[in-house]
């Protein structure tokens, strides 16, 4: 054997498996990069067989996303002609634009209701995890247990009565709705990861405030807050991501004034079939935020999906 | 130990200082924050989940609000349990449920391994495989079936380009027996990076003074690998079966958006066909009690195996 550690890898190894880690890599994100190619793509181009690599970069998908349009007459055209770009694009195809469609709607819908249910169940979700952590609340475990049991239901079981509670109540298609069914499915995730977090925090520091002469109330909002400050961001960013991504609720009861973009984008239809730049222009501009977020949050990515039961 | 430090500390506090501590008490505040949390939970989890319980014994119809609505027992239950076509769904549940299990556990585990051994740029590498995952299935799945599609998809060209095939000779989605695998492969693409992260995490708690031993005791690395490295993750990789055996058994999104549950019922999965029965058939009380035995199913499965879990934990 030679000088290094015996634990330590060989250079040899090593490159071999930074290749295969590489190669794995490129071929997973592929697909996404295929997302983001397509979104740029004319028609045409799209659907070229063999697919196109390199292509001359085209707005129509995002043109075709944010607007509706009709057909019109040569006549129409010499007698209006088109004075901005994104009409230019369109015209060359025989279209003018009629308006814009449902995708601005639909994106601030999913935004609407992503902040909305993070902001509620990561407010509600600090004030339990703190209680869990701290106090002596009867039957602590069991309700750990039964806030954790609430994520193993397939969310269409829980639709079908949600669903008739809303029809009832008359939530169906609300914000409101949305925001609390979220909120609701959130809280699993939210009192296990905080509880998580201020379980880290040192018991001294609050004990140090309440002989100080701070009310528990004072204490938990002064100094124990603060200091979980990361673990609250963290985990409000993995409740965002879900509302963001959540796909089974949202088709099921909305579809007109509160639907969110995931069901939307599938159903973006052009001229013949899926239009599937523009389909690529929703997913990148709707996936990208998502993606962003990953990057910022690598740090914290395990401990989010396991609900904290992983800590690196 | 901290209750008594407060306790001495209050008793040497002025009295003044003392009412102002006092405030609310801990008990109090315990069930102050604790209780909108528990109502909410109860409100849109438990309730609901005793509605569909009452439902599951009746032959009600959400679309048929006002007819009137009978007591039928057990009925429900004993119609879904003799059901063929729902063996069926069981079957393709469970074919998808393994193969992804095992081909994310072995893929993933793989990776892991490689990632640790440090190699330069493993962050990046590392942060580029994780990104699917996040990403909204049904989004991402609606867009796979353009790169599964046989003349202009990706897939089908990449994979022709590999083989000689003919791209147009095969279809992914549309054919029976290679559509159950189309699911597979996508769910493998999202979620490997999760078993891997678990995975890295495991390989990484082990500390290097065992393998020195080990080699200490002129362990060969095979060895090493089966009787250090495997059973020392062995709970972090049961912990990943266990989140990707829960999610995979309710998995809706990816696989309504990829194939709609057909062609057939190849990929018809159990939440996809709970939905058709309650949201296109409307049998809103047959499909309760469907929902009830998934429920029951699922829960009973996780419970043993987190028996399993914390035995290995144990050991």
């Amino acid at each position: 054997m030679s000088g290094y550690s015996i634990t330590e890898p060989s250079p040899r190894q090593k490159w071999v498996a930074g290749a295969l880690v590489a190669l794995y890599a490129i071929i997973t994100i592929l697909p996404l990069v295929w997302i983001i190619a397509t979104g740029f793509k004319s028609s045409a181009d799209a659907i070229a067989y063999p697919p196109k690599v390199v292509f001359a970069p085209s707005l129509e998908g995002y043109v075709n996303l944010f607007t509706t349009q009709t057909r019109q007459t040569a006549e129409y055209f010499a007698a209006n002609p088109p004075e901005t770009w994104y009409e230019r694009i369109v015209q060359s195809k025989g279209l003018t634009i009629a308006g814009p469609s449902r995708f601005g709607e639909r994106f601030m819908n999913s935004v609407i209701i992503g902040f909305g249910s993070t902001f509620l169940s990561v407010f509600l979700g600090t004030l339990a995890a703190y209680a869990f952590s701290r106090f002596k609340v009867p039957l602590k475990d069991d309700l750990m247990f039964f806030i954790l049991s609430t994520r193993m239901m397939p969310p269409i079981a829980v639709a079908i009565p949600i669903f008739l509670m809303f029809r009832s109540l008359g939530l169906s298609d609300t914000h409101a709705g949305m925001i609390l069914l979220y909120t609701a499915v959130n809280l699993s995730l939210s009192v296990w990861l905080l509880k998580g977090f201020i379980d880290e925090i040192p018991h001294e520091y609050e004990e140090a405030a309440l002989i100080d002469g701070y009310t528990r109330f004072q204490a938990f909002t002064k100094v124990v807050l603060p200091q979980a400050a990361t673990g609250i961001a963290s985990t409000a960013i993995f409740c965002l991501i879900f509302a963001w991504n959540e796909y089974a609720f949202a088709v099921l009861l909305t579809s007109g004034t509160a639907q969110t973009a995931p069901p939307f984008i599938p159903t973006i239809i052009g001229n013949a079939g899926q239009d599937w730049p523009a389909v690529a222009a929703g997913a990148t501009l709707f996936l990208l935020p998502v993606m962003v977020f990953t990057i910022l949050l690598r740090k914290h990515l395990l401990r989010g999906i396991t609900f904290g039961a992983v800590r690196k | 130990m901290s209750q008594s430090v407060i306790a001495r500390a209050a008793e040497a506090t002025p009295p003044g200082v003392a009412r102002r501590f006092r405030g609310l008490s801990d008990r109090a505040i315990a069930w102050i924050f604790v209780a909108p949390t528990i109502f909410l939970l109860l409100a849109v989890n438990i309730f609901p989940l005793i509605w569909t319980i009452r439902l599951s014994f009746t032959n009600f119809r959400a679309n048929r609000p006002n007819a009137e609505v009978e007591w039928i027992g057990l009925r429900n239950y004993d119609r879904i349990l003799t059901d063929s076509d729902i063996w069926e769904t069981m079957q393709a549940t469970a074919h998808f449920l393994c193969w992804t299990i095992v081909l994310q556990v072995l893929i993933g585990f793989s990776l892991a391994w490689l990632i640790n051994r440090k190699f330069k740029g493993n962050d990046l590498w590392t942060t580029i495989i994780v990104l699917p995952m996040m990403l909204s299935p049904a989004v991402v799945g609606n867009f796979w079936t353009f790169l599964y599609q046989p003349q202009i998809g990706l897939f089908n060209y990449v994979v022709a380009f590999f083989t000689g095939a003919d791209p147009t000779s095969f279809s992914m989605i549309g054919s029976v027996s290679l559509a159950p695998w189309a699911i597979i492969i996508v769910d493998t693409w999202m979620w490997t990076p999760f078993v891997m992260l678990i995975c890295l995490a495991g390989l990484r708690s082990i500390p290097d003074s065992i393998y020195e031993a080990a080699e200490c005791d002129r362990a060969s690395k095979w060895r090493q690998f089966w009787t250090i490295t495997l059973p020392m993750t062995l709970p972090f990789l049961m912990l990943a079966v266990l989140f990707r055996g829960i999610e995979n058994f309710k998995m809706f999104d990816l696989v309504v958006q990829l194939t709609g549950g057909g062609p057939g019922n190849t990929t018809t999965l159990t939440s996809i066909d709970l939905k058709r029965e309650a949201f296109e058939k409307w049998r809103t009380g047959y499909a309760s009690a469907y929902a009830i035995i998934l429920f029951v199913t699922v829960f009973g499965l996780a419970s043993i195996y987190v028996k399993a879990l914390n035995k290995v934990k144990e050991r």
